[in-house]
């Protein structure tokens, strides 16, 4: 149990929930007769979930200042129309197009932040409009037809990257270099870790555990980028996947990183205090808000992108789902507490559960009801433990680490916020 | 006068919260029909006495006995004490803004007929209950429409309906204006002649005056004398005395002050209360501080003392009407508390869980957190040199933690205290102002916070230490000011003042000091 914890290393709950997501991977897997770790399963798992995901990006920034956007699914429907209407009806080259949606989501997102941060209208009524809003503006815009894209919009909805170079490695190249840079930044960090930790401590910290945890990441990311590379010729890690990695590092940099990333903590976590601490808890608000309608339109040009054409329906629900990802990740109702990368593994979570019951031929309105209930049992089992006061049941089984009980972060690396 | 049976006794009574005893062996007791007061500085435990006759601290969680009309009770809850004839009226009224004056009257003690409410008889028992308070409002008004003096008479009529035999009143006058207060001290004497026994809290001596039969002072959770008021003279020596009268052992480091020039100045400070219109609660404040001196501002609860420091700190309190604030002899308009934290102030609140700390941190965020720019590399926070820091104050400070990893919360009080005097030391102020920075900290971690405010004084800082606990501000002030209600009554160096002087300057709102 020991040498376990020491290769676990600092975030006990982030390991829990990737463990959770392995063990949904190789159930289902086992249930569908293997036709869940697959290329094309993997491939469109990530492709067709890519959008929500970002969504999640911004939706987690959100909770965290104590806020909810229930705007974003009609947003980015919305941006998706404009979009295809300016190509298609105006006849505007097709970046024009993409830049005038961008620009349209930021705008929609200083609307819907000035009524939240000047005005001080909450953001779940403020939202609430906004979803009414847009949503009729689609509509209205469209006249109930759908409206196709350019072709090049595909490229970013349902793209591959690139083939070229040898054809020993048995395998789509670009996604081989992604998967070795991935390993190398990870080990790289690690490492670091390590370094910093043994700068500051007496007696030399073990190196084995990072070596083993490495070693892990090798395997499983090794494995990953199989999966990714090795599928039908013309296929490989898609070009909306790798949107959504960039964005979940810079995200991640901001919100860990940067000055602006520790008043969204602040906020969250303290409003007063973190106003007398100096933030401008106005302009964070602002900020937050409107970054999210931005991130909205992006997710909403790669939809159209993906689906060929701009529809008065699209994006319906969205927000439901985005927001579900990010309270299975951690997020907490009252806010203060969430990171990004935590929300992506509870979106991956419920995109798993999407694909496995689907493969195993449960129709939609079950897969409904039990995405529902996950939701419901994830969040249950974390505020249940909280409020006893206990432990969580991972903290009970790692008794012997320096007692710091719930409520504070165990890294120190900063790569959770204090929980 | 009513008749002279004891209608109250309270006998040996003993409340203890985790580290501290709030009452320490309380014995009172009062006579049917007068109006007793209780009298005593913050934290002496007049408060707490009175939640645990009431209720709100339940038989079994204190130590003693209490006696209420002949019979021992053991009130389980607020409900039991008001069965009973005990009604409790706190400082901060007990009443729903957006709900009728006849609703709030009978919250929780609805006039019921056949499972539905009647609001006839009730609007018609409203209407009787305000008669008798003297309030001539109808029953369907809402509270938010009534001034605080009315709102104040509405809590009296509600306890009127419960049939109170007792009837407490937490500083009923805190909030009202002179002539509300008048009217108030009115209504306690007609409901003494009917009979209603009275107990107040308050330290406004001209009220005990007023209207006291008995005056009861309670001093660090213990009674120090009850004595009977003789035709409406009360000896405001006597109970001054009797409210102060502890001696400063050797609880403060020995230090000599080095004094520079004036490096905060504030001129005719006028600030406007931030809900109430036309109130204000800073009236031409006029005070300065030095470099290297270490300045306490002495003053009652809701004196303004922290609203004073915070609307001078950005302007985070109340609305600015006018005055000067200069800063190293130059005239500043701090509008925001980053321009303020940026020229060289620091606040240290006094609410130390609710506006110091986000609970959620760790000790390494929270020292960091108001200088960030400090700790930026290359536009990234620079994880190792915010470690460096917070290592660097844990060690300087002696904070009792095994890693700056840890939260904020597995920290004691005295700890976390040391925690945001980190935080705000990081920011290197000129400044420093620590709103009651020893409050729910033990004796031992006090000495250490006190050496460390020498220390800063002694690296040419100025620093304002507000502060309730008068030996405190006696022991570690080179000059103090009292304020009361607003404005500064009295300015004196340390070493000429004492517990008496400086009580006697809070508890009277004519100015001492020349303008």
């Amino acid at each position: 149990m020991k040498q376990l914890k020491q290769v676990l290393g600092g975030d006990l709950r982030q390991f829990t929930m990737v463990g959770a997501l392995v063990v949904l991977l190789l159930a289902f897997d086992i249930a569908s007769g293997g036709r869940m770790l697959t290329s094309s399963n993997f491939q469109n798992l990530l492709s067709g979930n890519a959008y929500v995901l970002i969504l999640a990006i911004g939706m987690v920034m959100v909770i965290v200042i104590g806020q909810i956007d229930l705007s974003v699914g009609s947003v980015a429907g919305f941006v998706g129309m404009v979009v295809a209407l300016s190509a298609s009806h105006w006849n505007l080259p097709w970046w024009v197009a993409m830049f005038l949606g961008l620009g349209a989501g930021a705008l929609i997102g200083a609307w819907q932040g000035f009524w939240v941060a000047n005005i001080g209208i909450p953001g779940f009524i403020t939202t609430l409009a906004g979803m009414m809003i847009f949503r009729g503006g689609v509509i209205w815009m469209s006249g109930s037809i759908s409206v196709p894209v350019p072709d090049e919009f595909r490229y970013l909805g349902s793209g591959y990257l690139p083939e070229w170079g040898p054809a020993f490695t048995g395998m789509n190249n670009s996604t081989l270099v992604l998967g070795l840079l991935a390993l190398g930044a990870l080990a790289w960090a690690q490492f670091r870790k390590y370094q910093r930790h043994a700068k500051l401590v007496e007696v030399k910290p073990p190196l084995w555990p990072v070596i083993v945890r490495v070693a892990l990441f090798a395997v499983v990311l090794g494995y990953v980028t199989w999966l990714f590379g090795s599928g039908r010729p013309g296929t490989s890690f898609p070009v909306p996947g790798l949107i959504l990695v960039i964005l979940v590092i810079i995200y991640h940099v901001i919100t860990q990183r940067t000055i602006f990333g520790r008043h969204i903590y602040a906020v969250g976590g303290n409003r007063a205090a973190a106003a007398l601490s100096g933030v401008d808890t106005r302009r964070t608000y602002f900020l937050t808000m409107a970054n999210m309608s931005f991130l909205a339109a992006l997710a909403g040009i790669m939809f159209v992108g993906r689906a060929t054409a701009a529809g008065p329906s699209d994006g319906t629900a969205w927000e439901l789902d985005a927001i579900a990802a990010v309270f299975i990740g951690g997020a907490a109702v009252s806010g203060g507490i969430g990171t990004v990368v935590a929300s992506m593994v509870g979106g991956m979570v419920m995109a798993v559960l999407n694909s496995g019951l689907s493969l195993m031929g449960v129709g939609a309105d079950r897969t409904q009801v039990i995405k529902g209930l996950v939701l419901l049992a994830a969040v249950a089992f974390d505020v249940y433990n909280k409020r006893q006061g206990r432990p969580s049941i991972i903290g009970l089984l790692m008794r012997n680490r320096t007692a710091v009980p719930v409520g504070t972060a165990t890294t120190s690396e900063g790569a959770t916020p204090a929980k | 006068m009513g008749d002279t049976r004891v209608i109250l006794e309270m006998r040996h009574i003993i409340k203890e919260f985790p580290g501290v005893r709030a009452l320490d062996d309380v014995t009172m007791s009062v006579q049917a029909g007068e109006i007793h007061s209780i009298c005593g500085e913050n934290g002496a435990g007049k408060s707490t006495l009175m939640k645990v006759l009431s209720g709100v601290y339940p038989h079994g969680s204190y130590g003693g006995e209490i006696f209420f009309d002949g019979q021992e009770v053991t009130f389980r809850d607020i409900r039991a004490s008001e069965h009973a004839g005990i009604v409790i009226i706190h400082q901060e009224l007990a009443l729903i803004p957006e709900l009728s004056i006849a609703e709030n009257i009978f919250l929780g003690n609805e006039v019921v007929r056949g499972g539905l409410i009647d609001w006839d008889e009730a609007r018609r028992r409203t209407q009787d209950l305000l008669a008798r308070v003297g309030l001539n409002v109808d029953p369907r008004a809402s509270i938010k429409e009534l001034g605080v003096g009315q709102q104040q008479l509405v809590e009296i009529a509600k306890a009127l309906s419960k049939e109170v035999k007792l009837l407490i009143l937490d500083e009923p006058t805190s909030a009202l204006n002179e002539d509300d207060s008048a009217n108030l001290l009115d209504l306690m004497r007609g409901l003494r002649s009917k009979g209603i026994t009275q107990i107040m809290i308050s330290h406004k001596l001209n009220e005990i005056a007023a209207v006291s039969d008995a005056v009861t002072v309670i001093r660090d959770g213990r009674t120090v004398e009850t004595y009977q008021v003789e035709a409406g003279h009360v000896d405001e020596d006597r109970i001054i005395r009797a409210m102060v009268g502890r001696s400063i052992e050797n609880r403060y480091p020995h230090h000599e002050p080095i004094i520079g020039e004036a490096i905060l100045e504030v001129r005719d400070w006028v600030v406007e209360h931030p809900i109430i219109p036309g109130r204000l609660i800073c009236k031409n404040s006029n005070f300065h501080v030095r470099r290297g001196e270490i300045v306490g501002f002495a003053g009652l609860m809701g004196a303004g003392r922290t609203e004073l420091a915070r609307s001078l700190f950005g302007r985070s309190y109340g609305n600015f009407v006018s005055g000067q604030l200069l800063l190293r002899g130059e005239e500043v308009r701090l509008t925001t508390v980053a321009s303020a934290i940026r020229l060289g102030i620091a606040y240290v609140p006094e609410d130390r869980k609710n506006l110091g700390l986000n609970l959620l941190d760790t000790i390494r965020r929270t020292t960091v957190s108001a200088n960030l720019k400090a700790i930026v590399r290359r536009g990234l926070l620079d994880f190792d040199q915010e470690y460096a820091v917070a290592e660097g104050y844990r060690r300087s400070l002696r904070t009792k933690t095994p890693t700056v990893d840890a939260g904020v919360t597995t920290l004691s009080g005295g700890n976390q205290q040391k925690v945001v005097l980190a935080k705000w030391m990081f920011p290197d102020p000129d400044v420093l102002i620590l709103d009651e920075p020893t409050r729910g900290i033990d004796v031992g971690a006090k000495f250490e916070i006190y050496r460390l405010i020498h220390e800063l004084a002694d690296q040419g800082k100025a620093v304002v230490i507000i502060s309730s606990e008068l030996p405190e501000l006696l022991g570690m002030s080179d000059r103090i000011y009292t304020i009361c209600e607003g404005r500064i009554t009295g300015e004196l160096p340390a070493a000429d003042a004492d517990q008496e002087k400086l009580m006697r300057m809070m508890t009277t709102t004519s100015s001492t000091v020349a303008p």
